[in-house]
């Protein structure tokens, strides 16, 4: 069944066809081209494809292209201001060493942003730990990804963002 | 994933006839378990119908002795509601243990009941609370809902619309997670409301239980040490690479001792 959907990604406004069982990971990476969300598992457990949908974090591996319609999504190429001005969540892993392969750091990254605006900005180090329990990293060992996100709590809150 | 017709009505009544049309279609809520389940082909729906459009289906209201839960509730706003925290505050905190944080965003009540999966959260809220399950055609009592492994009351096409939870005096529910999903290795559920007290387990057998003999003792004295002997045969309980059957019966007792401290505190 083939259906027409529209939304907008990173502000931007976006249509095409798709199959009903196209993923809306499949539509950003295969039909967007937009290959910063990445896929690291069938089972919906390791994260990696985490976007912002209507501002809630979600697995863009678990949920339909369809059922974006209309929707706005941000995904991590939509972070940053520009290539020289990183979001301060991304600074602060680059700061921190919190990446080694990378293959992890989209989703971790906007998981991230998701849970210190829940928190309000404040963190601690077990209610990081507790929160990152849909994104699995096979390179760092997690220590310095936590150490990024308590790092970049306050850097969030003083850039307003 | 094996492609479908896709649907997406805005009404109880329009979903119930597009499922009663189709040769084998599918409600979706969350889409939590089902998309997994589509994405290895273990299932071929002809037509999915998306629930999510339901206005009717979703929400959190407090009717009198009761708090009312419609099934297209996400676990988040389960976990984070004002009137469940005040009224029910173990189920709110079972809801925010669901997974993890994007799960909870888009799985819901409905879908997890529903799927009754031996080692979900929730069926052990329903049974200890004894909570009654609304759908399109009427009413299930807890007790009469969960009937096996991955196997409920439902009947073809009838939908999950809303479950009510009675407030409760004391409760709690502790789970011992397994490390790698965090869905219940064994999770007890302990409720003293006003019909009584109730003790369910989930995870560990094939489908939630009461353990009678837990309720009978707490109803005199609602105290750990009242339960401290009491103990759950191993013989139809679950046994698999994360623990073996005589492991899940020891923790039964462990979980329902916690849980009982904690509805205390
Ligand atoms: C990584 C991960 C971790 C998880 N961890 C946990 C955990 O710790 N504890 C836990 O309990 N669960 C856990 N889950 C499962 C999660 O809670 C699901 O959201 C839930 O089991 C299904 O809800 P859903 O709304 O997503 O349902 P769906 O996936 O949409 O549907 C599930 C089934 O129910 C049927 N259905 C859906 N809605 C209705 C309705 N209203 N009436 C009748 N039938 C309906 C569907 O046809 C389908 O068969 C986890 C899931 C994932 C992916
Ligand atoms: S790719 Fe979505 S959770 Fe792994
Ligand atoms: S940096 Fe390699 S998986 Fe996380």
């Amino acid at each position: 069944m083939t259906i027409s959907v529209a939304m907008t990604v990173n502000g931007k406004a976006v249509s095409g066809k798709v199959e009903a069982r196209t993923l809306l990971v499949q539509f950003l990476r295969e039909h967007l081209g937009m290959t910063g969300t990445h896929v690291g598992c069938d089972t919906s457990q390791c994260g990696a494809c985490v976007v912002d949908v209507d501002g809630k974090s979600v697995k863009s591996c678990t949920m339909l292209a369809v059922q974006a319609e209309g929707a706005k999504v941000i995904t991590i190429e939509g972070l940053a201001e520009s290539a020289d001005k990183l979001h301060p969540m991304q600074e602060a892993f680059r700061e921190n060493h919190a990446l080694q392969c990378g293959f992890c750091t989209p989703g971790m990254v906007m998981s991230a942003i998701d849970m210190v605006k829940r928190h309000n900005y404040q963190l601690d180090e077990a209610t990081v730990r507790r929160e990152l329990e849909g994104n699995l990293c096979r390179c760092t060992g997690y220590h310095n990804i936590v150490k990024a996100i308590l790092a970049a709590a306050p850097a969030m809150k003083s850039a307003g963002v | 994933m094996y492609d479908f017709a896709y649907h997406r009505p805005k009404s109880v009544a329009d979903a119930v006839a597009l499922l009663k049309g189709k040769e084998e279609a599918r409600p979706m809520s969350g889409g939590m378990t089902l998309i997994p389940t589509l994405k290895q082909r273990l299932a071929r729906p002809s037509d999915i119908v998306d629930l999510g459009a339901i206005k009717e289906l979703a929400g959190i209201k407090v009717e009198g002795n009761n708090v009312v839960i419609g099934g297209m509730t996400k676990h988040g706003d389960v976990a984070t509601s004002a009137d469940v925290k005040a009224n029910i505050p173990a189920l709110a905190s079972l809801a925010g243990h669901i997974g993890d944080p994007a799960v909870r965003n888009r799985g819901t009540m409905g879908g997890s009941v529903a799927n009754n999966d031996p080692a979900a959260d929730y069926p052990a809220a329903v049974v200890a609370l004894n909570a009654t399950i609304t759908t399109n055609t009427g009413k299930h009592t807890a007790d009469d809902f969960f009937k096996g492994l991955f196997e409920t009351a439902l009947s073809e096409g009838e939908l999950i619309t809303s479950i009510s939870f009675p407030k409760v005096e004391k409760a709690a529910y502790i789970k011992f997670p397994n490390p790698a999903s965090r869905y219940a290795m064994v999770g007890v559920f302990v409720a003293k409301t006003a019909g009584g007290v109730r003790v369910a387990v989930t995870g560990a057998g094939p489908c939630v239980f009461r353990v009678k003999a837990m309720e009978d003792a707490l109803a005199k004295n609602f105290t750990s040490a009242a339960i401290k002997d009491i103990k759950v045969p191993a013989d139809d309980l679950n046994s698999d690479i994360h623990g073996s059957a005589e492991y899940r019966a020891h923790l039964v007792g462990v979980m329902a001792r916690r849980a009982v401290d904690a509805a205390n505190k």
